[in-house]
């Protein structure tokens, strides 16, 4: 258990993955805009800062959660448990301790994923603090965790995939119609921002060990499309929170009159 | 000293769930004890630092680098310039996304089993690489496409209305294995370095340009780095 070297290849390799990021921004802050960067040492000890913060949590990460994670979405699919967690013939009602893992996986990982922190933030800032931290990202998680239950659910019946797809899409559709307008951009937004450094290993492995154990299944067509899922449905949830925010506040407004 | 104490708190609370989480099925549905029970609060220790370090360094440099480069970019006036470098910054930071590595990688895999491809290992990363530079092409089109909608003042919902249709026109013709791994490309494109950044050149952009709402129009560039991905991912199916 070597913690250190573990560290520096991750630390190599996050450096890798920032390089073209770096450049990128390098070549046109001095060959384009032709300027100097304002505080350069502050935001060098920054950039440092975000590279050491993200290798030392993937690290943690694969030390700690994911091979537990991993291993319970196993164990959770794994036919013999699926048979004795309910009497009679296996059918999608067997899965309930599935979707529950797949609720609180969802939630749980979409409270700590750094992207999604991010984006709350700096709506913070912009919308003056009317956009709660907590606020919105108990929204966009509650999304993920419903998206993923039903990604799930859509895996053990084996239903195709665009068909709720679809029927997410409309649903968007109609919303946008009656959701408050501030809200529209940052709601599409939380669609793309929720899965990315926690919540894609561990939803991955939930989708392939249920494809590899449900009979007819293919790991490699059924086990895609759970972060789908988990992209729409956030999208659905944030312009409910704004909706139900606002209606709380006529609420108020019209009952002090 | 006090701050970073505090930041590490909250980024406690940011893990709490997952804690719970996986403790209760554990413990409770699973009836096993948790193994390794010092390298997980080991690990948990470097995932709590980790955190706090990002956000200090995201408040530090990534947010106000984002910022002033859109600000410079606004004040130069040059949309070409400005649309050069929304591409490379979408195309860069995707094209070495590992997370879609992966997927383009099991991508192949599946097209050679559906027959779409010839069943060989050059074949196979020829048509993974393909799959990267397709879906990094598309995000740099997406980052170009969401800066010109700030800079006209397009309501976000027209632009991603129309992606939706042809998401689902395209999904009527696109081959059956592409339909799932293209839904899911829209996910995986959006890294934790990429996010700030790109929310920052938006919100910065807006900001600086007049008669711009940073909240009606500076949110919106990852929704179509999400969206754009799919139909260029079903596109590149089609054509094999």
């Amino acid at each position: 258990m070597n913690y250190f070297s573990d560290l520096l290849s991750t630390f190599i390799q996050t450096i890798v993955d920032v390089t073209p990021i770096v450049l990128i921004l390098a070549v046109f802050q001095y060959g384009v805009l032709k300027k100097q960067v304002p505080q350069l040492k502050e935001k060098a000890i920054g950039l440092f800062y975000v590279i050491l913060g993200l290798s030392l949590f993937l690290l943690g990460l694969e030390k700690a959660l994911f091979p537990l994670g991993e291993l319970m979405a196993e164990q959770l699919t794994a036919q013999e448990f699926i048979a004795s967690s309910k009497a009679g013939p296996v059918d999608w009602t067997s899965y309930y301790w599935v979707y529950l893992f797949a609720f609180a996986i969802g939630f749980s990982t979409t409270i700590a994923e750094p992207s999604l922190l991010a984006v709350a933030i700096k709506a913070n800032q912009v919308s003056g603090g009317v956009i709660g931290l907590w606020g919105l990202r108990i929204a966009v998680a509650l999304g993920v965790g419903f998206g993923i239950t039903l990604g799930v659910y859509r895996i053990v019946v084996g239903d195709p995939i665009h068909y709720y797809i679809i029927a997410g899409y409309i649903l968007v559709v109609i919303q946008t119609n009656f959701a408050p307008k501030m809200i529209i951009p940052l709601a599409y937004d939380s669609g793309g921002v929720t899965t990315s450094t926690v919540t894609v290993p561990l939803v991955a492995a939930l989708g392939l060990g249920l494809a590899s154990t449900i009979e007819g299944r293919s790991p490699l067509i059924d086990g895609f499309g759970l972060i789908a899922f988990a992209s729409l449905f956030p999208i659905i949830s944030v312009m409910a929170y704004a909706q139900i925010i606002e209606y709380i506040n006529k609420k108020v407004n019209s009952g002090a009159q | 000293m006090k701050a970073f104490f505090q930041a590490m708190l909250a980024s406690f609370k940011d893990l709490l769930p997952i804690i719970i989480v996986i403790a209760f099925f554990q413990l409770m549905v699973l009836q096993q004890p948790l193994p390794n029970f010092i390298e997980i609060i080991i690990g948990l220790l470097m995932v709590v630092t980790g955190l706090t370090f990002f956000v200090f360094g995201l408040e530090k440099a990534l947010f106000p680098l984002g910022e002033s480069m859109a600000d410079a970019f606004a004040r130069k006036g040059s949309v070409f310039w400005l649309v050069m470098f929304a591409f490379f910054l979408g195309f860069g930071t995707t094209i070495a996304e590992p997370a879609l590595i992966a997927v383009a990688a099991k991508a192949g895999d599946i097209a050679a089993k559906a027959g779409a491809i010839v069943d060989t290992p050059e074949s196979i990363e020829s048509y993974a690489f393909g799959l990267r530079l397709t879906v990094a092409f598309s995000v740099g089109c997406a980052i170009i496409l969401g800066v010109i909608r700030i800079l006209k003042g397009w309501p976000i919902q027209r632009v991603i209305i129309i992606g939706y249709i042809l998401v689902v026109v395209m999904t009527y013709f696109a081959p059956k294995e592409i339909i799932g791994i293209a839904y899911d490309s829209g996910g995986v494109t959006t890294s934790t370095i990429t996010v700030p950044l790109v929310t920052a050149l938006g919100v910065g952009l807006a900001s600086a340009i007049k008669g711009r709402n940073p909240m009606l129009d500076g949110f919106g560039l990852i929704a179509f780095a999400s969206l754009l991905p799919m139909i260029f991912v079903m596109a590149y199916g089609m054509m094999y």
